[in-house]
């Protein structure tokens, strides 16, 4: 019998992804967000996204954790008497500048809802748009990308025969897969998802989960969501909000089995806050 | 961790799922004590009949750390526990399994007295079986006191107690070789003696074990195989 010398050193030590780029995807400085001049959501919010990494925002109903996903990609512009002050810097520059176009930022940080919100359209138009919109209209362009976006969402076997079928008759998993087909379709920078498996059944809430592992390799990704042990499986790092203040940013390993905040460890155990 | 917070879920049943296994694990820690308290007593007074109940119990602390176990799978499974609720479940599965090997030494402790009221006692008049016996089963007392107040400070007390039965162990040792020096009559009986003493010793480093579980529990900091020195500095950094 041959016998292999073991590298005791080696066992145990842990699969660490690459190390994280030293500049963040996303960089939040001092960031307030006010509705309607005299209620304030978000206070004072610093935190670094990140590149390439998941990175979960969790905390009970109205602690601002969609609120402050919104600000990644100035949703909360189409709110009424909405203010926000701070800085969320994209690779160096305030996405809050007035010369930002904001379309062209909602390229680069792309987003999808809770509810999927497919066009009723095609499934290859729904998948194609981002591109058109943009002037893009060479078939062989677009045929390669929707294949690309579909196989890159996890969608593509299940509807490679139907492209030119209603987006509206698929399944629900199967429309969250397309809405995210769709918004990686154009390239973004950053992925933001706003409870994107809330709605869905727990074998596509997998498929979601396996996504988003997926993803990750080509691009930031911001969730936030309600469900702790889904941000414990699928974050690198973990945000815990409460009344609109960021209370604990850590690695999801330590905030889940050590968290240094006791409103923290309050909430992921489900005590009395 | 707060003391007793792990009370304080919104859902009753899992407070008393979790006050359940923990009281389930001190009590079996409290049965664990009784077995070497028999086995000693039996060995110091060459009782076989007191040995062979030590013997025949093992079975049911075996039984009682897998029932334990399980009730700890189950919570894991169902309840998803995270912080301090799952270094709780963790600690009691890990408290178990020292448990259950101090029931082994218990029962090898009383298979020595069994060997030693057959065949002679040994000479040592059993000074040292008596004296380490009641320091390590004070040790595992006060780490199982710790465990129920989540007592950091008295964890690290039974921790620094087990250097000391070390060396007491390693005096008694010496003693009785010199009895068998003296006798080679008395070797059969000194290493029956002997062999008890080693359970003892391992009983202290089983309970220095559970001691380390506190603190894990605790602090959520991992101190196995650290000496008491590190584990003090390693605490302090925290602070």
């Amino acid at each position: 019998m041959q016998t292999h010398a073991i590298d005791i050193g080696a066992l145990g030590r842990k699969p660490t992804a690459e190390p994280v780029a030293a500049d963040p995807a996303l960089k939040v400085d001092g960031l307030n967000l006010f509705y309607g001049g005299s209620s304030q959501a978000l206070f004072d919010i610093n935190l670094d996204i990140p590149k390439q990494r998941v990175t979960a925002f969790i905390g009970p109903s109205g602690c601002g954790k969609s609120s402050l996903l919104r600000c990644f990609n100035r949703m909360n512009d189409l709110v009424d008497g909405c203010r926000v002050d701070g800085k969320v810097l994209l690779e160096g520059d305030n996405i809050y500048d007035s010369r930002v176009d904001v379309s062209r930022l909602r390229r680069r940080i792309g987003m999808v809802f809770q509810k999927p919100n497919p066009f009723p359209k095609s499934i290859y138009e729904n998948v194609a748009y981002g591109l058109r919109i943009q002037g893009l209209n060479k078939k062989r362009i677009l045929d390669e990308v929707v294949e690309k976006s579909l196989q890159a969402a996890a969608l593509w076997d299940e509807v490679k025969d139907r492209l030119d079928d209603s987006a509206l008759g698929l399944s629900g998993g199967q429309q969250q897969r397309l809405v995210i087909a769709r918004t990686i379709a154009v390239e973004p920078e950053v992925v933001l998802l706003d409870e994107p498996a809330s709605a869905l059944d727990p074998i596509s809430t997998l498929k979601i989960e396996e996504l988003i592992y997926e993803l990750k390799s080509r691009y930031t990704i911001v969730i936030v969501t309600h469900n702790m042990q889904q941000a414990a499986r699928v974050s690198d790092m973990t945000a815990f909000m409460y009344m609109g203040k960021l209370i604990e940013f850590d690695n999801t390993d330590t905030l889940f089995t050590n968290p240094s905040e006791k409103q923290t460890e309050d909430y992921i155990t489900g005590r009395y806050g | 961790m707060d003391k007793h917070s792990y009370r304080q879920h919104i859902s009753e049943q899992f407070n008393a799922e979790l006050d359940s296994v923990k009281t389930q694990m001190l009590e079996m820690g409290g049965a664990v004590e009784q077995q070497i308290a028999a086995a000693v007593a039996a060995l110091v007074g060459l009782d076989s009949g007191e040995a062979e109940l030590v013997v025949a119990r093992d079975h049911e602390i075996n039984a009682l750390e897998v029932a334990i176990d399980e009730e700890c799978s189950r919570i894991l499974a169902r309840r998803q526990p995270a912080a301090s609720d799952l270094r709780l479940i963790l600690a009691i599965s890990k408290v178990l399994t020292d448990l259950e090997r101090i029931g082994d030494e218990a029962a090898k402790i009383a298979r020595q007295a069994i060997n030693l009221s057959e065949e002679g006692a040994s000479p040592s008049g059993y000074v040292e079986m008596r004296h380490i016996g009641q320091h390590v089963m004070a040790m595992l007392r006060n780490a199982l006191d710790a465990f129920a107040r989540m007592d950091v400070e008295a964890a690290i007390g039974v921790a620094q107690e087990d250097s000391i039965v070390d060396k007491e162990y390693a005096n008694a040792m010496r003693s009785l070789v010199t009895y068998m020096m003296e006798d080679p009559r008395v070797i059969g009986s000194v290493i029956n003696e002997m062999w008890a003493l080693r359970s003892l010793e391992r009983i202290g480093d089983h309970a220095s074990n559970i001691a380390e579980h506190v603190v894990y529990l605790v602090k959520g900091l991992n101190v196995r195989h650290f000496e008491v020195d590190e584990i003090i500095a390693k605490l302090e950094e925290r602070h």
